[in-house]
């Protein structure tokens, strides 16, 4: 326990700063690069740094399966209902400028991508998770049925 | 505008350019720290090139990392001025304070787990002439 000391004090400091980037990549997207995906690559990549120090026990502790489940689910709905939303605002599907009255700034626009990014990085950071958990989780030794191929 | 006035007041006191003396301290400073940088950069290859073993040669790899990296972003920093960029150059140097050590700290904590020895004892590097004729240590 004591030898990974050193990553675990690091990696508790780092993480929370990782994430706090991936909402900085998120919100940036509307003006440079960034944007939904990448930014849910690296809160995910946060989680699973979490998993790497402490182990996948504590991991799932901290962030339950059952939870990813939800956040993969709930992100994709974010991206149909901002569409389906614009549908019943009259325009057509994932056409934004109904959604704020201010369209000389293009208002609506950024609304909805952000909103739709929400949905991009729930989804992306959950599915992430859950590849990564899936892995993790395999049993370690293969059956001696199995070996030879 | 205020740069005319301040050329006048300049002409009729003849004070010292502050504004040149400036701009030539920074480049200065910032090329001189860049340079350094890429002294540490360039002793760093050089070091994984020809260090004997592993755990020399990781030390020689970290230095890159640490002292090449941050001298070449402070310099970048004063090249920069007090900016935005400036502040993320701050941020990048800081973050990889922190995580370039502690990387070579797990790589080489990793091999001496696995049992990987350092090589201890009189060493002798091999002569340049003779790189490249087998051997390989």
């Amino acid at each position: 326990m004591n030898s990974h000391m050193i990553l675990r004090v690091v990696g508790k400091f780092l993480i929370p700063l990782i994430v706090i980037f991936g909402l900085y990549v998120h919100f940036h997207g509307d003006f440079g690069p960034g944007g939904g995906f990448q930014a849910g690559v690296i809160v995910a990549a946060a989680i699973i740094l979490y998993a790497l120090l402490f182990g996948l026990k504590a991991c799932k502790e901290a962030v339950p399966p059952s939870w990813i489940r939800i956040g993969m689910t709930l992100g994709v709905l974010f991206y149909v209902g901002t569409g389906v939303f614009t549908w019943l605002l009259g325009a057509s599907f994932l056409d934004f400028d109904p959604i704020h009255p201010d369209i000389d700034h293009a208002m609506g626009q950024h609304i909805g991508i952000i909103l739709v990014e929400i949905g991009v990085l729930l989804t992306v950071a959950t599915v992430m998770v859950a590849i990564f958990y899936a892995f993790g989780s395999r049993q370690p030794e293969i059956m001696d049925e199995e070996q030879d191929f | 505008m205020a740069e005319a006035k301040h050329d006048a007041a300049s002409h009729a006191a003849a004070p010292l350019p502050w504004t040149e003396i400036f701009e030539w301290a920074q480049a200065l400073l910032s090329g001189g720290l860049i340079l350094t940088g890429a002294f540490f950069v360039i002793a760093g290859a050089i070091g994984i090139l020809r260090m004997p073993d592993f755990y020399t040669r990781i030390h020689a790899a970290g230095m890159t990392d640490t002292m090449g990296a941050e001298f070449i972003l402070l310099g970048l920093i004063i090249q920069s001025g007090f900016t935005q960029t400036s502040l993320k150059l701050l941020l990048i140097a800081f973050f990889l304070f922190i995580t370039s050590p502690t990387a070579t700290h797990a790589i080489a904590h990793a091999a001496h787990l696995s049992g990987l020895k350092p090589k201890l004892g009189p060493y002798q590097a091999p002569d340049l002439d003779d790189i490249g004729k087998g051997d390989g240590s």
